[in-house]
């Protein structure tokens, strides 16, 4: 018998192996649900498959009754958009300030302090804050964003640009390049697919500042859409919404994979062989 | 013209002496091997010359004109590793060093100007034997492959002076002694002056016209770092010089 370290699944295996447990937590929640709906027909919490269909139905493909809005898109694009404008400012900061703290030891000595004390503040904590500087609309909620992940972005980017050989930086100055011209040439082409992977770890904290912003105070959105319903214990819509909202996550952090892999193909270079 | 003029030269740490009392006078187009052993300072002495790291006391002076305290375009570098751009293809790692000088804002050169500096950074790649390679990535190359790479990336900014450290030290015995043939091929070709850091004291004699060796001559077993090392050999390999004068 060989030692299990070296047995591996084959092709079909791999897909095997990683539908198994997706199948099984169907199938113990298809179990949970019709044995708790045979003992009380009106039961919320475990709603069957089919009220899940229905709810979408209800939410995506047919109008509000009261505001004519079909409640499904309009909460995906709130939510997208707010997203999205996070993640663009803070991706934005990490890039000037990032490369400008990695890069320049006079910026260093002035800013990595107060970042480094940032980034410590619990962006949940100041959100009352928020509220009360920017209001209770979109500003607000796009800035919790940006305070909850900014930091990180730009800690994580400066550490990285820091992490260059010194070589690179040398070589670059006596081939004459100016500080700029190495932060045009050398460090920001080598930086831009870390910095995506740095956005695609953050994709995490951005859904859920999101979702607690807008769970507190919005008037569409996909978080607010699951905690207004939780006061129905509508359960048939809040789940279908997580996956909802997991998918959208999942898909993101794939495009942004796939943005690497496409416009910077020297980072996999040299890795096929030997 | 590249005359190195280095007068009582100290470089000194917190603590420690790294290099002391170092005066040299090297004539343009020679070739200097420095070696000696580990920690002795001829890296230091690479840096300073570099404009890495600037000395403590005295005074370095290129052509009659003291150092610049930071790297420039007169002065190329080849190091052991990390020399090379790992986001940039052979030809455009090449052709860099003339964006840099011809494009300030994008660093980035379009159209005919390109095509120019094309056509300089082929030929480069033609003498290195890299022509063929010129759409690969760094990582894609083997060792010795990368530091021709480095050199040629180097000798497009035609600089006065090459300081090479170490760069054949993680190359195998035969991929050396092709790099050898090479960078003597190139040294004569460009007249540049060559300083080479090496630890293996048989390739500094086989490259070099003049080398150099690091040593301490004070030691202190209290106090290890109260004297620096200096250059306790200075040896010109006259019949090497000779064929360089007539050449």
């Amino acid at each position: 018998m060989r030692r299990i370290i070296n047995l591996r699944p084959g092709r079909g295996g791999i897909v095997l192996w990683g539908a198994l447990p997706f199948l099984m937590a169907a199938i113990a929640y298809a179990v949970a649900s019709s044995t708790r709906l045979a003992a009380n027909p009106n039961d919320k919490l475990l709603p069957h498959f089919e009220s899940f269909v229905a709810a979408i139905a209800r939410l995506a493909l047919n109008p509000d009754p009261r505001t004519g809005d079909y409640l499904m898109w309009v909460d995906t694009l709130a939510s997208l958009e707010r997203l999205g404008l996070g993640l663009a400012v803070s991706t934005a900061l990490a890039l000037v300030l990032g490369v400008a703290v990695g890069l320049i030891p006079y910026i260093r000595a002035g800013l990595s302090p107060i970042i480094g004390v940032i980034s410590m503040i619990p962006p949940m904590a100041v959100l009352p804050v928020l509220f009360i500087v920017f209001g209770l609309d979109e500003l607000s909620k796009v800035v919790l964003i940006v305070f909850g992940v900014a930091p990180f972005l730009v800690r994580d980017l400066a550490i990285k640009v820091g992490d260059m050989p010194r070589e690179q930086l040398i070589k670059a100055q006596t081939l004459g390049a100016s500080t700029w011209q190495i932060v045009v040439r050398v460090v920001l082409p080598q930086m831009l697919p870390r910095l995506i992977d740095a956005v695609r770890l953050s994709l995490g904290p951005a859904w859920l500042f999101l979702i607690s912003a807008e769970a507190i105070a919005a008037t569409e959105g996909l978080g607010y859409r699951i905690f207004l319903v939780r006061r129905y214990m509508a359960m048939d819509v809040i789940l279908p919404y997580v996956a909802w909202i997991t998918l959208l996550a999942f898909l993101s952090d794939a495009g942004l994979r796939w943005i690497n892999a496409r416009f910077f193909p020297w980072l996999q270079a040299g890795k096929g062989q030997s | 013209m590249s005359r190195l003029s280095v007068r009582n030269v100290w470089k000194e740490y917190p603590g420690q002496v790294v290099l002391e009392r170092l005066s040299l006078e090297i004539a343009s187009g020679e070739f200097c091997a420095l070696v000696g052993p580990s920690g002795c300072g001829k890296t230091t002495f690479l840096r300073m010359l570099l404009g890495e790291e600037s000395p403590t006391r005295g005074t370095i002076e290129l052509d009659g004109k003291p150092l610049v305290a930071e790297p420039g375009p007169d002065r190329g570098v080849v190091f052991q590793r990390y020399s090379v751009f790992p986001h940039l293809t052979v030809l455009q790692n090449v052709i860099i060093g003339r964006e840099f000088e011809r494009s300030p804002f994008l660093g980035k050169l379009f159209g005919a100007k390109r095509r120019a500096a094309e056509e300089e950074a082929e030929e480069v790649l033609n003498e290195v034997g890299l022509s063929a390679h010129r759409a690969k990535y760094p990582a894609e190359l083997s060792g010795g492959m990368q530091q021709r790479l480095a050199i040629s990336q180097a000798l497009i900014r035609k600089p006065k002076v090459l300081l090479l450290d170490e760069p054949f030290g993680a190359l195998d015995a035969g991929t050396k002694s092709q790099m050898y043939e090479l960078l003597l091929r190139l040294w004569a070709e460009y007249k540049m002056s060559i300083f080479m850091v090496t630890h293996d004291l048989k390739e500094g004699f086989t490259l070099a016209t003049r080398v150099l060796a690091f040593d301490k001559v004070r030691i202190d077993p209290q106090a290890p770092g109260a004297y620096g090392a200096t250059v306790t050999y200075n040896l010109p390999l006259e019949d090497k010089i000779a064929a360089m004068a007539v050449a």
